[in-house]
């Protein structure tokens, strides 16, 4: 019995140890400071506590559909001519609400079943076919499936970036994850920040860095622009309007045609360095990455003498003329200016966005205001649990040591759960802890005064203890069982505080089936072995 | 120390007025969502992460002037806004809570905040306190979400404790245990109502407090009945009722007037953030401790007298001898 008991005794100050590394570690001195970055280390604090931003970004995922459905237009219709089939247009019936949907017109009756195998050859993979009828229209609508995975690309591309981007920043343990509330969400968390206006402008832009061949211009508008080519640009063409004073010195609002399909893109670059150039007007140095090197040492040295531009969101940036071969590096002076150049340069260091963002919920909390939180949430806790102690020693005598060391090692259990598991302490956590004590408190009243109970009813103190414990178990087993149920299903359903306040619930409560019942039964005992015969306990 | 002992006090004598005094206070409530319903649209004035909108919370160096406020967003052409004092408690902070309504453009979401205090800026002679303000911008979609979210993560948690209660003990008792606890969210989310106090994500989470709770205590005096049961089957179920609930009053009063004074310490140092959520607890402590005794146990007896009404050979709701 006795040896035992030292067993039990050692695994309890086992735990507590763990428990107590688990949140406080070896700090490097036992000075309070020293103890309490130590502790900070571990468990880490919410935004509401210690300041910072939290968004919630909706990925308009309609913009990388549109851009697939873009770029199949063009292969359509490149197909259609390569296989000699004629047609009056390939376009969107509505590329707002139905990007998702292309459709030929006008095909050669003659020609029907040549289209059909055509389109089903090269895009039954991705897209469904319809139409064919007497009204020579097909419909081409990209698979639910397809979509679905396009999505969920996106949003990952999406997230990939933005992390690039805030790691960029500086940012001290940010959060970039999906938000799983609604759909193609992001949720974004950057402690420490307080002024999102720039953090969102970068982590927004969706500046990616193009450069197209040039066929010509610069033109004084699109008539112009068109009157090239007989009215209509062939597909593999497009019209972009130019930014301000290029270096050229052509007029701000000059037309060019250029290539739709661009030499070098966005990831292309490797990075991106706003400087100027010897004469003195701001430059972005660049750097391709190897392949796309090869690729532009490919175009630059067959179209020397040729121009190519560089296009920045839809703009043409600079017009410049292929002097020499380029491989990987380079120089381009354009119309930017100098904030467009800081977050061009941090842009190409972390690749595009598939699609635009929108913020869809926005909260910052200033960092004297979480201070105050975490003295008020603390405070509140401490005097709860002080009036608590207090009572119990007050009405349970001797026992109500017991249950005091029961409460605060459940504390200490749930403090190092937490540093283990490295949880975000919150203000509803801080409600889960307070709300802990409760039912700790609510473990050891049930067992005391079914203790009580038995001892009226002239049991001895060992048997009295005994059958106490016993019969309250089944009670506290059940409504522990059931709070947890409970607990677990909101951490499942919930989002943000609501989830902080199960997670420390859930914790606490585990913690407190083995603090009340088997804890507090060793104390029991042990102090049983040190009572005279025919000794009353104390309770 | 002893509060009780030996007490023997029939409760379910008393059910009449406990039906009076459930029925008054629900009533009230639901009059009082009544109104808020034809007024604003919900039942209950929703915070702003159900709500959407904007909301501005800026401390100010010196004492802010409300009225001075309001010209200032006046003037900067901000419509709709609502100036109050935050934190009516310690007026030392010098804070203000300025609320714009919901957007119902997504995109334009994000000028509301840079309004507010480019207006403050400008036209309110008082330096803001940059380290103290606090900034929620919701989102129409967000707060829709938010709501089912809350909506249906509360009558699940509800399903999920039935289904253990009749795994664990029997139906009937599961289902008296979750109309109790439904008692206990419906008075609370009514003085809510009642009191014109806001209800946001937090609150929420007290609510789910106060619901295990309420099936804590409950259960308690289930288990009780149980226990009682099983070892006096000739006892009348009233009587084992009765029993049983004095023999836990003791615990019932002891844990509740623990737990009570703990929310009360949240309620009275836990500053403004935490005051909805310590007000639905200290409410639904007290409505908790309530209907476990005067909700629950007297619907087991309500549906055994029933039964026998009906003519139904009488089956007391003892539990499975299940374990324990």
């Amino acid at each position: 019995m006795n040896k035992n008991l030292n067993k039990k005794m050692a695994l309890i100050i086992a735990c507590l140890a763990v428990c107590v590394y688990g949140f406080v570690g070896f700090p490097s001195g036992f000075s309070g400071k020293a103890l309490t970055d130590s502790i900070t280390k571990r468990i880490h604090l919410g935004l509401d506590l210690r300041g910072g931003a939290h968004l919630i970004l909706q990925v308009v995922v309609s913009e990388a559909i549109g851009a697939e459905t873009d770029d199949a237009i063009g292969r359509v219709q490149q197909d259609l001519k390569t296989a000699n089939l004629t047609y009056t247009q390939v376009y969107k019936p509505d590329p707002v609400n139905h990007p998702e949907v292309i459709r030929v017109e006008g095909t050669a009756p003659a020609g029907t079943s040549a289209v059909r195998s055509t389109l089903d050859d090269k895009f039954s993979n991705q897209y469904d076919l319809g139409g064919g009828g007497a009204d020579n229209t097909w419909t081409l609508t990209m698979k639910p499936s397809v979509e679905t995975a396009l999505e969920q690309k996106t949003v990952d591309q999406a997230i990939e970036t933005i992390t690039d981007r805030v790691n960029s920043l500086g940012v001290s343990e940010p959060v970039v994850s999906p938000y799983g509330l609604g759909k193609n969400e992001i949720l974004v968390e950057l402690p420490g920040i307080s002024d999102l206006e720039q953090v969102k402008s970068i982590i927004q832009s969706t500046a990616r860095l193009e450069v197209h061949a040039v066929v010509g211009g610069p033109f004084k508008d699109e008539q112009e622009a068109l009157a090239g080519s007989n009215g209509a640009l062939p597909p593999d063409e497009m019209l972009l309007h130019g930014s301000g004073n290029l270096a050229t010195g052509s007029d701000s609002d000059a037309v060019f045609v250029l290539k739709r399909v661009p030499v070098v893109a966005g990831s292309d670059f490797r990075s991106a360095d706003p400087g100027t150039d010897q004469n003195g007007r701001s430059a972005v140095h660049f750097t391709l990455t190897n392949e796309a090197g090869d690729k532009f040492y490919d175009y630059t040295s067959k179209n020397v003498g040729q121009s190519m531009a560089v296009v920045m969101e839809n703009r043409v940036k600079e017009v410049a003329n292929i002097q020499n071969p380029i491989r990987d590096t380079g120089e381009i002076v354009g119309s930017f200016s100098p904030t467009e150049l800081d977050v061009l340069s941090k842009m190409l260091r972390t690749g595009a966005l598939p699609a635009s963002l929108n913020p869809i919920e926005d909260r910052t909390v200033g960092a004297s205001l979480g201070a105050d939180s975490i003295r008020e949430g603390v405070t509140a806790a401490v005097v709860g649990v002080l009036v608590v102690m207090a009572f119990m020693l007050f009405y349970y005598r001797g026992s109500g040591i017991n249950a005091d060391l029961a409460l605060f090692l459940n504390l200490v259990i749930l403090l190092g759960f937490m540093g283990y598991t490295n949880s975000v302490l919150t203000l509803p956590g801080i409600a889960g802890v307070i709300l802990t004590i409760g039912m700790g408190v609510d473990s050891n009243v049930l067992i005391f005064e079914r203790i009580r109970e038995e001892v009226r009813s002239g049991k001895a103190p060992a048997a009295a203890i005994d059958q106490g414990f016993a019969h309250a178990w089944t009670t506290i087993f059940d409504t522990h069982v059931t709070t947890i149920v409970s607990a677990a299903i909101l951490f499942l359903f919930g989002s943000g505080p609501v989830k902080g306040f199960a997670v420390t619930l859930t914790f606490g409560l585990a913690a407190n089936l083995f603090t009340a019942v088997y804890v507090s039964r060793v104390i029991f005992e042990w102090h049983l072995g040190r009572l005279k015969p025919g000794e009353a306990i104390s309770i | 120390m002893e509060l009780f002992r030996n007490v023997s006090v029939d409760w379910l004598r008393l059910k009449w007025y406990f039906l009076g005094f459930s029925l008054i206070f629900s009533v009230a409530g639901v009059s009082s969502m009544a109104w808020h319903w034809h007024q604003i649209g919900t039942p209950v004035p929703l915070g702003v992460d159900f709500r959407g909108g904007t909301e501005v919370e800026v401390q100010f160096v010196n004492t802010p002037d409300i009225g001075v406020i309001r010209q200032a967003m006046d003037a900067s052409g901000i419509k709709d806004a609502r100036v109050q004092r935050y934190d009516e408690t310690r007026p030392s902070l010098n804070a203000v809570l300025i609320s714009l309504p919901e957007q119902h453009n997504e995109t334009e979401l994000e000028t509301g905040q840079k309004q507010v205090l480019d207006a403050l800026n400008g036209h309110y002679p008082n330096a803001i306190v940059p380290a103290g303000t606090k900034v929620d911008v919701v989102g129409p979609t967000v707060g829709h979400q938010l709501e089912r979210q809350a909506l249906l993560a509360t009558l699940y948690s509800l399903a999920g404790m039935l289904v253990y209660l009749w795994f664990r003990f029997q139906l009937i008792y599961g289902v008296a245990a979750v109309v109790a606890v439904f008692h206990d969210t419906l008075i609370t989310v009514g003085f809510f109502a009642l009191l014109n106090k806001e209800i946001s994500l937090t609150v929420i989470a007290a609510i789910l407090t106060l619901i295990g709770y309420s099936m804590n205590d409950t259960i308690v005096v289930f288990d009780r009945i149980r226990e009682n049961l099983r070892l006096s089957r000739r006892e009348s179920l009233p009587d084992v009722v009765n029993r049983s609930i004095n023999q836990t009053l003791s615990r019932t009063v002891l844990t509740s007037g623990l737990t009570f004074l703990t929310v009360l310490s949240l309620y009275i140092f836990g500053g403004q953030v935490l005051n909805g959520f310590s007000f639905a607890l200290v409410v639904g402590i007290l409505i908790g401790t309530y209907s476990s005794i005067a909700v629950a146990a007297p619907m087991l007896v309500a549906w055994q007298e029933s039964r026998a009404g009906k003519g139904k050979t009488t089956v007391l709701p003892a539990a499975r001898r299940s374990r324990g």
